[in-house]
């Protein structure tokens, strides 16, 4: 039941883009097309939920120990571009199609606030193990939902008639907008 | 695209520059390795310098608060804190007994409900030696800005003051109007202070 | 091909022509996380516009001692450094502020501008350039933060750093997430009208001339 609320508010009420805030980046940089966005997904989720499980280990194991918490920032963003690398070698090695599919994606994702946000949270709301990363791999799926709805939106907003000022980004802020208003009837779920 | 553009990290052109070290294999391990050292050395300097005024600042919020739900002391209710361990629980709150003079005041005592929209929700509630709620102060939450953080709001707190009974909101039968769109926040408050109330009688029972 | 490049007209172009947050849309996510007064956009931009100045100046000067295949990594580490410190000094001497932008002090790290302005900028220029194009960059991600923050502000309180203007309650919703996504906006729009007529008052001038 525990892991069931965590899920739902992950996903739903605290979606990491429409309430949270982290990946805004990529959100509106490859939500132009529908498959770009599963692929940026697929990415952000296998990163964001290894990335956690790697700085929890880290932040239990090692800073914590030493008394050295105030590199935690450090630590983490240098085993996030560490592990972005190795992720990508040997997805290289193991599955070339997958790497196809993602890895383009790569390295995009270091500089994405979403998976240190997330490695961050976790501390912040003192999950454990298991906890953590079930959170980290239901708001990846949050954010995976609210990118591939956002792009089919954006896809059909291409041929709506709008005045110049608004076209491109400035329409699809106010559709986010509107998204995240959306997302928000969620809240009375739990 | 303009984003992929700007952030994929394409290899800079090689310019021909005397200066600039070769990427061997020495100078990337060395170059790194200083890098990191000196990074960690000047934080652990800085975190050394900052530890004592983060430490007051703490301390000083914790003052204001005490001194927002039970003003006019003149002891030091932080230098006299006590543990008490809360019914049923494994955990414990901290009580800041408030004196003035010879009179005792009542009791600050910091509690927590983790049922809270987003995270622990950090209070800090004023009791008298009636066991009555004088007021109560937020030192610490992550609820939405604009709804569940009116908690903080004058106007939400005061129903609160005078209260003897165990408060409760109104769809759960009680008497506090719920912040409107932040109930889960405003049941999140009544958790914390039944349960500061539950440990404060425990010392009412002592004496 | 070296052009001189003039430091006012260097330190000018991050306010409008190349915002970062209008204009070249990156640190998006602090600019809609922690806008909800102008002071919480002021703090985080200023805060920002330290580690883009500090990280510049220290890239700058050791750019020809880090090989270039660590460029990258150096970089981060040296930039996660100055965000600490901000952390630190602020956890420390402004604790109230602090608190209100949480998460995303750390997240100066990975906010696009600084490792973007490092990279781009830092690493082949002069310290003085990099200094100035750190402060027009910082300070105009500061002044789109506060003017978003200004308006939500506004518009969901009825208040303007935190005096209160207009007795009554305002639209919640710009305050809350949706109001967030829909105010930037908004604004980037009124950003590339004001471009656009520029840019013709320009050609006109030409052809008068």
């Amino acid at each position: 039941m525990e892991y069931f609320i965590i899920i739902i508010s992950a996903i739903f009420i605290n979606n990491i883009i429409l309430s949270q805030f982290l990946g805004i980046c990529p959100f509106l940089g490859v939500s132009g097309k529908s498959s770009t966005a599963l692929g940026m997904s697929g990415a952000v989720m296998f990163v964001m939920t290894i990335a956690t499980l790697v700085t929890y280990l880290i932040q239990h194991f090692v800073l914590e120990p030493f008394g050295i918490t105030f590199l935690q920032t450090v630590a983490y963003i240098l085993v996030i571009a560490s592990l972005v690398q190795m992720v990508e070698i040997i997805l290289k090695k193991v599955s070339p199609a997958m790497y196809q599919a993602l890895g383009v994606f790569l390295p995009l994702i270091t500089t994405n606030c979403a998976i240190l946000g997330v490695a961050l949270l976790v501390i912040q709301k003192d999950f454990n193990l298991i906890e953590s990363v079930v959170f980290a791999a239901a708001s990846a799926f949050g954010f995976g939902l609210a990118i591939v709805l956002f792009a089919g939106l954006r896809e059909r907003m291409e041929f709506s008639e709008l005045p110049e000022g608004m076209k491109g980004v400035p329409a699809a802020l106010v559709v986010a907008g509107i998204l995240s208003m959306a997302f928000m009837g969620f809240a009375g779920m739990v | 695209m303009l984003y992929l553009e700007s952030l994929a990290i394409q290899p800079k052109k090689i310019e021909i520059d005397m200066k600039k070290r070769s990427s061997s294999f020495i100078n990337m391990f060395v170059t790194l390795a200083v890098v990191t050292l000196a990074a960690s050395a000047s934080l652990g300097f800085v975190y050394q310098l900052t530890k004592e005024p983060i430490a007051k600042a703490q301390l000083e919020k914790q003052k204001k608060a005490i001194n927002e739900v039970l003003p006019g002391f003149d002891n030091d209710p932080i230098a006299a804190q006590f543990k008490l361990p809360i019914p049923e629980s494994s955990d414990s709150l901290l009580f800041y007994p408030v004196i003035k003079g010879e009179q005792v005041l009542g009791h600050a005592i910091k509690t927590y409900s983790s049922k809270g929209y987003s995270g622990d929700i950090w209070i800090m509630l004023g009791m008298d030696q009636q066991g009555k709620v004088t007021q109560y102060a937020v030192l610490e939450h992550k609820e939405t800005p604009g709804l569940g953080s009116k908690i903080s709001a004058e106007q939400f707190r005061e129903q609160f003051i005078g209260l003897l009974d165990e408060p409760e909101v109104t769809k759960d039968g009680g008497r506090i109007d719920a912040i409107s769109g932040a109930t889960i926040s405003s049941r999140a408050v009544c958790e914390a202070i039944v349960k500061a109330q539950a440990t404060w009688q425990q010392l009412a029972d002592n004496n | 091909m070296k052009k001189q490049i003039d430091n006012r007209e260097n330190f000018l172009k991050g306010f409008i022509r190349e915002n970062p947050v209008f204009s070249l849309l990156l640190g998006l996510c602090p600019a809609l996380g922690v806008t909800t007064t102008a002071i919480n956009g002021l703090g985080m931009g200023l805060a920002t516009t330290f580690v883009l100045l500090m990280s510049n100046v220290v890239i700058a000067l050791i750019k020809n001692l880090i090989p270039d295949k660590v460029r990258i990594p150096s970089f981060i580490v040296i930039i996660a450094s100055f965000v600490t410190i901000v952390d630190l000094v602020m956890a420390g001497y402004l604790p109230a502020l602090h608190a209100q932008l949480g998460l995303f002090i750390p997240l100066i790290v990975v906010n696009c501008i600084v490792l973007g302005r490092a990279e781009a900028f830092a690493s082949k220029n002069k310290v003085l350039a990099s200094a100035v194009d750190a402060l027009g960059m910082g300070f105009g991600f500061a002044f789109a933060l506060t003017l978003l923050g200004a308006v939500r502000e506004l518009l969901g309180s009825l208040s303007l750093f935190g005096v209160k203007l207009i007795p009554g309650d305002g639209l919640l919703v710009f305050v809350l997430a949706p109001g967030a996504f829909i105010a930037l906006g908004f604004l980037v729009a009124l950003v590339n009208w004001y471009k656009r007529e520029e840019e013709k008052k320009g050609k006109s001038k030409k052809v008068a001339a």
